[in-house]
């Protein structure tokens, strides 16, 4: 009887066992954190660090024991992942991941959009799509399809064309074969140059520091050499002053602002200019015309509003137009805020004549 | 490709400096490994190993360049951009640092982070004589300790080690191949990596028991000197475009027990013409019609 009974309990042993070893669940103290776009499972449990001291195999062992155990968890997840059969019925498991959750830094920087091109704005402008054009051509000569060009192209090999007819108003003693290949290569130049320009103005538009223009590279523009020589002249510690001139440079024109932002006229200075100031102030504070013409800027805010309408509708359109008149409008954009700064104030008085003129207008 | 000033001529060069181009989904990143002027035997042997288990994502420089990549970083740069790869590892040997792997990668092909480890020990996968894995195997990633966390270069390091050895991104991988792992412990100040294959054993459930066998290189690493980017540059690489974005649906929203909810917008309907089921009995006999009526209309009597 006890004989049976120890057996038993044997049996129960060894079932345990057996259990412990086809068993999936693993327990930790702090949950992993799982990336599964990446395979990649964190365990932030602090190791027994007691046992991995010592070197030799029980280390190993320790360490092998806690792979299994991650490496269990990490593959129960993979497991959850929603997996169909690829290829049909009997072909493998495959998981369907998601996407990688872990930050990692890029190899490149991500591309920078490139300004369009001449021809690009152009056919924005205009409308005009990109045909999709067959890749083979029916030859008539042939009589099969050929290539539109390159190897055994559709209208023949054009090197080995033996005949140049002369076109209608051309000399007769001239060479129209030479005419063909001097008009191909002027073709081919004409095309590599527009091709640089682009690239060049994609390059200026991606570098817009001020400091790129600056290193001497034999490719400037005149603008770009101008406005380098300026800033070279004004790079001196008494900031240009005593710079003299080159031979035919023209002087520097006296800036607007005297390179300060607030000007005030010395105290005792010109006594003629201070007096008619003073006289000519006199005289408008006693006159009893007032100092804003209501029509004229009534008139002025009118014609900025339509100009700022047209320019919103027509931005695209006439862009180019654009900017040449508003290279030219600065001087005056002072004076009309000027204008309109003073109608603010005056509202009240003049608002109602103003607006009866606006209404007649 | 957009920026060459001299177009490529054929169709192949095309291809290989497209390749090589900034990309919105960028391609799996390239190692190059390098022995430095004073590699030793243990040195040179981990980049071999490396370099099986990296393949064919990875470059092994056979000849020694005798550089500083803490001094001087250019030579690395310009390999890094002739090979188009922006991951390396330098092994190097001397008597103040013996047994020598850097481990870095590149940005713009510019150095971003470089860490120095010293090699304690190495087993290397020719000492095992177990049955490897194939070549190219996606491996699984574990990182165990809480040192991976709480030190900002255990931090570093544990990016550059997923970078290093994630492999290609797949949208979907075959359950039975998970066959790599490699794992990496830090404790008392060093780093032991150890590769194990997978065996998938049965078990009373779909997910199959974890047996683990020794295969592979295995390191014991500790941490030496770093060359971390400067956090805004770090940042600057992580930068990922818009266009990589997931895009939102509108309209769309879950609730916590998992229902869908969708929100369609209609127009403004005439509830009097609205298409309704016909019932035929509450159909209005022409009797009725008249009664409601009222004889306001009635039929238009001939005068005679």
């Amino acid at each position: 009887m006890a004989a049976v009974r120890v057996e038993e309990v044997l049996a129960a042993a060894e079932e345990r066992e057996a259990e412990k070893r086809r068993s999936v669940t693993v327990e930790k103290e702090l949950e992993l954190e799982f990336d599964l776009g990446n395979l990649l499972a964190l365990d932030r449990n602090p190791p027994a660090a007691a046992g991995l001291r010592g070197a030799g195999p029980r280390r190993e062992a320790l360490l092998r024991a806690l792979a299994r155990d991650n490496t269990q968890l990490l593959v129960a997840r993979l497991w959850e992942l929603p997996a169909e059969r690829a290829g049909g019925a009997g072909g493998p498991l495959v998981a369907r991941l998601p996407e990688p959750a872990f930050r990692l830094p890029r190899e490149k920087p991500p591309p920078r959009p490139r300004p369009p091109t001449r021809w690009e704005q152009f056919a924005r402008l205009k409308g005009i799509r990109r045909r999709k054009r067959t890749s083979l051509v029916w030859d008539e000569q042939a009589k099969e399809w050929r290539r539109r060009w390159g190897y055994r192209r559709a209208g023949g090999d054009p090197a080995r064309a033996w005949l140049a007819e002369v076109p209608a108003g051309a000399d007769p003693q001239e060479d129209q074969f030479a005419r063909l290949r001097r008009e191909k290569r002027e073709r081919v130049a004409r095309n590599e140059l527009n091709r640089l320009r682009n690239l060049a103005r994609a390059h200026r538009a991606g570098t817009t520091v001020p400091a790129a223009p600056l290193h001497p590279t034999g490719h400037q523009s005149r603008e770009e050499l101008g406005h380098v020589t300026r800033v070279a002249r004004v790079s001196t510690a008494s900031l240009g002053r005593f710079q003299p001139r080159l031979p035919k440079e023209p002087a520097e024109p006296p800036s607007r602002s005297g390179g300060r932002k607030r000007r005030f006229e010395p105290l005792l200075g010109n006594l003629a200019a201070e007096r008619s100031r003073q006289l000519e102030l006199l005289r408008d504070m006693g006159s009893k015309k007032p100092v804003l013409d209501i029509t004229r800027a009534v008139n002025k805010q009118l014609r900025q509003e339509e100009a700022e309408a047209a320019a919103a509708k027509g931005k695209k359109q006439s862009q180019r137009g654009k900017r040449g008149r508003r290279q030219q409008r600065p001087g005056r954009s002072s004076k009309k805020s000027g204008a309109r700064r003073q109608q603010q104030q005056q509202r009240p008085a003049g608002g109602g004549t103003g607006g009866g003129r606006r209404k007649k207008a | 490709l957009i920026y060459c000033y001299r177009k490529p001529k054929t169709k192949r060069a095309k291809r290989f400096l497209e390749k090589r181009e900034p990309k919105l989904k960028e391609n799996t990143k390239n190692a190059m490994l390098i022995k430095g002027g004073n590699a030793n035997l243990r040195v040179t042997e981990v980049l071999k190993d490396i370099y099986a288990v990296k393949k064919p994502f990875a470059v092994l420089y056979k000849k020694k360049n005798i550089t500083r990549p803490f001094e001087d970083q250019t030579s690395l740069e310009f390999f890094s951009k002739k090979s188009d790869c922006s991951l390396f590892l330098f092994g190097s040997h001397n008597k103040k640092r013996p047994n020598n792997l850097i481990i870095g990668r590149m940005f713009d092909y510019h150095v971003l982070d470089m860490i120095e480890l010293g090699i304690e020990k190495f087993v290397s996968l020719k000492d095992v004589k177990n049955s490897k894995c194939p070549e190219g195997t996606k491996p699984m990633l574990i990182f165990a300790g809480d040192m991976f966390d709480v030190n900002e270069e255990y931090r570093r390091l544990k990016s550059l080690l997923i970078d290093f050895f994630r492999g290609p991104s797949v949208p979907s991988i075959r359950l039975a191949g998970l066959e790599y792992v490699l794992h990496f412990t830090a404790v008392d100040g060093k780093i032991y990596m150890r590769s194990y294959k997978v065996l998938l054993k049965k078990s009373g459930c779909k997910i199959p028991r974890i047996e683990l066998e020794e295969m592979g290189p295995s390191l014991d690493l500790v941490m030496r000197r770093t060359h971390l980017a400067s956090d805004d540059l770090y940042k600057l690489s992580l930068k990922q475009p818009k266009a990589l974005k997931p895009k939102k649906k509108k309209n769309i929203s879950h609730d916590v027990f998992g229902t869908t909810y969708g929100r369609i917008h209609m127009q403004k309907q005439d509830l009097g013409k609205l298409q309704t089921r016909k019932m035929k009995g509450l159909k209005k006999r022409p009797a009725e019609k008249s009664a409601e009526d009222g004889g306001v209309s009635p039929k238009k009597s001939k005068s005679a």
